[in-house]
């Protein structure tokens, strides 16, 4: 089962690298959130894949019963999911701001801040 | 409810209350969100909120002072998080290196923040600059005082995203453009950090640093950790702008108010090398072996890439971005090197490039204002109307490119000496050269934007007196590191041993019973 997540994780962070190649920015971004689905799958997959019996303590015990899921990987990846989700707004939003102002979405022809006909230092005075 | 048996208890928990003094570790950070909260809600109000942020930031240089005399006193310490204990819940531990770097740090923040005080820059405030500065400063502080790799991973995050906001304080459209590279290039690096992560913890089921330390101790190179080190190394390289990855630092830190720029290069790539230094020093050291030859062509060429960049830069703050690189460069042959007396130096330099910088970049961009373009072209006579901007950056650009009585110069030393007893005569070279080139560099931005006549047409406009106060403090503490070296050499040195040795670290955290 393991095996396969993997070979799925991988799947996504393949179409994440070709899509974040691009130029467009939306691309990209669309490459980001792929991204960041692919890596929450990871970290479910590292805490291994069971499926038997949920994290819960018994009453009247202290410790988890042995064959339980393990429940780390889930505060990891609550905690990346806000994150990933939360930067992913901040950078479609300023896309589109960047978008909006500079009249293209095309990494090559945003050149307001470096500009192609930057002056080369002068050579004496 | 059943009545809890006290062993069972004691096999998870850490006995009694927290120790008064073990507060510390959590201080800095936990002080900066509140601090950052209570910015948010004075949000319409710039006067108490000026006073908020630079007082708390004097709080935090003070708190961070304490943690470095305790860890120069007694060694690092830990305090976990609930109480759990290692490695169940989240630690943080302090070591010299950590609170030497946190103390630098928030030097440069309280700096930046007395700067937008006297500056009274309106806009600045409006957009948010000090509750975004604050938190931006809980992220660094966390970073360099955590235990636990995913906590860490966290502490990236908050100052990530404080550090788009800051990017973006002002609106213009040059800065939108930056933004738009830098986030998009930072959040795919903080990803494969945490691809990192998650591979790690299940390769070895911890994220504890200590932990992994000691899982990883003594071992050969292994496949899968291997992986995860070249991993990690690729992640922190990119947000530590290190060649070929360093495109997006030159696209974006020119664009944003100098302040900014002085808050970014000084903290942002040197938290990068911080946290390949503790992943790679100090945690895999057999794979950090294994990647050394890798390292040292990273090292050369992001030496030389920085050192050529500022050299063919035509806008004075670029330039200085390029030296940031030149920087990095320098802390990465320290980090290939490997050696105790490397990451000695490594720590040295850091601490010399962090203060450095962000005040260079204060410097340099006051000269920018008072020129009123970016370009060198039309840059001069700044030496005649603002004589004490022109002693200043004199002097910063001297410390920058290493040479005495500045900071730069011991740091370097250590480097150059550890790089040749450990038989890596090249890399002792290129730091040289790098020194020589960059000198070529900075002496060029005062002989044009300094030294010669002003161009006719040039816009004289002197900066107000009062914002000099904090590049003054930051060059006087330049120049007494470089004066009087030994503070500086003595936490290096054993910041360097801690990262070199993690016994000490180790038993902070574990208790002698690992």
């Amino acid at each position: 089962m393991e095996t396969l997540v993997a070979v799925l994780v991988g799947l996504f962070f393949a179409v994440a690298t070709y899509l974040m190649l691009s130029k467009k920015l939306i691309r990209v971004l669309i490459g980001i959130a792929v991204l960041g689905n692919g890596v929450n799958l990871l970290l479910f997959t590292v805490g291994r894949l069971t499926q038997e019996v949920p994290p819960i303590i018994e009453p009247e015990a202290y410790v988890l019963a042995t064959g339980t899921a393990n429940p780390l990987p889930q505060a990891l990846i609550l905690t990346a999911i806000v994150i990933s989700f939360s930067f992913f707004a901040f950078l479609l939003v300023l896309t589109w701001r960047a978008y909006e102002t500079m009249n293209c979405d095309d990494v090559d022809e945003m050149r307001l801040a470096e500009p192609v006909d930057a002056a080369a230092p002068p050579k004496g005075y | 409810m059943a009545v809890l048996d006290p062993d069972l208890v004691a096999r998870a928990m850490v006995p009694g209350p927290v120790a008064p003094g073990d507060w510390l570790a959590i201080l800095p950070p936990g002080l900066m969100l509140v601090a950052g909260a209570v910015a948010v809600i004075l949000r319409g109000r710039p006067r108490p909120q000026m006073m908020v942020a630079v007082a708390s930031l004097g709080l935090l240089v003070l708190v961070d002072a304490l943690l470095v005399a305790r860890v120069t006193d007694s060694g690092p310490f830990t305090m976990m998080m609930g109480g759990w204990l290692p490695p169940f819940g989240i630690a943080f531990t302090v070591d010299i290196a950590g609170a030497t770097l946190a103390l630098t740090a928030a030097v440069i923040g309280l700096s930046a923040a007395t700067f937008v005080a006297l500056a009274q820059d309106a806009v600045a405030v409006r957009h948010g600059f000090f509750p975004f500065l604050l938190m931006l400063m809980a992220g660094v502080s966390g970073s360099f005082l955590t235990g636990d790799l995913f906590n860490l991973y966290v502490w990236f995050e908050v100052l990530l995203i404080s550090s788009f906001g800051l990017l973006v304080v002002g609106g213009m459209p040059a800065q939108l453009d930056g933004a738009v590279k830098y986030g998009i290039l930072n959040l795919i690096a903080t990803t494969l950090f945490l691809i990192a992560v998650g591979l790690l913890y299940g390769t070895l089921g911890t994220l504890n640093m200590a932990d992994i330390a000691v899982k990883l101790s003594g071992g050969a190179v292994k496949g899968p950790i291997a992986t995860i080190a070249a991993l990690f190394l690729m992640a922190f390289a990119m947000k530590a702008a290190a060649f070929p990855l360093n495109a997006w630092l030159p696209a974006a830190y020119h664009t944003p108010r100098l302040v900014v720029s002085a808050v970014f290069g000084g903290l942002l790539t040197k938290v990068g090398i911080y946290a390949l230094v503790r992943v790679l020093a100090m945690l895999m050291p057999a794979e950090r072996d294994w990647l050394a030859t890798p390292l040292a062509i990273i090292a050369g060429a992001t030496m030389l890439v920085g050192a050529f960049g500022a050299l063919a830069e035509g806008s004075m703050r670029r330039m200085v971005g390029y030296l940031v690189i030149s920087g990095v460069g320098v802390l990465l042959a320290g980090l290939a090197v490997g050696s105790e007396a490397a990451l000695s130096g490594v720590v040295a330099y850091a601490i010399h490039s962090m203060l450095t910088t962000a005040a260079l970049y204060l410097a340099i961009g006051l000269a920018e204002e008072a020129t009123g373009s970016a370009r060198l072209a039309d840059a001069g006579g700044l030496w005649k109307a603002t004589p004490a901007l022109g002693v200043i950056t004199l002097m910063l650009l001297f410390a920058i490119s290493g040479l005495p009585p500045f900071s730069g110069f011991w740091p370097k030393a250590m480097l150059v000496e550890a790089a040749l007893a450990d038989q890596a005569p090249v890399l002792a070279g290129l730091i040289l050269v790098t020194g020589f080139l960059n000198t070529m560099a900075a002496g060029r931005v005062f002989l044009f934007a300094f030294w010669r006549p002003a161009p006719a047409g040039a816009v004289r406009l002197r900066p107000d007196s009062g914002v000099l106060v904090p590049v003054v403090g930051l060059v006087v503490l330049v120049t007494l590191l470089g004066v009087q070296p030994e503070p500086l050499i003595g936490v290096a040195r054993a910041g360097g041993i801690g990262l070199a040795n993690p016994a000490a670290y180790i038993t902070a955290v574990f208790g002698g019973t690992p």
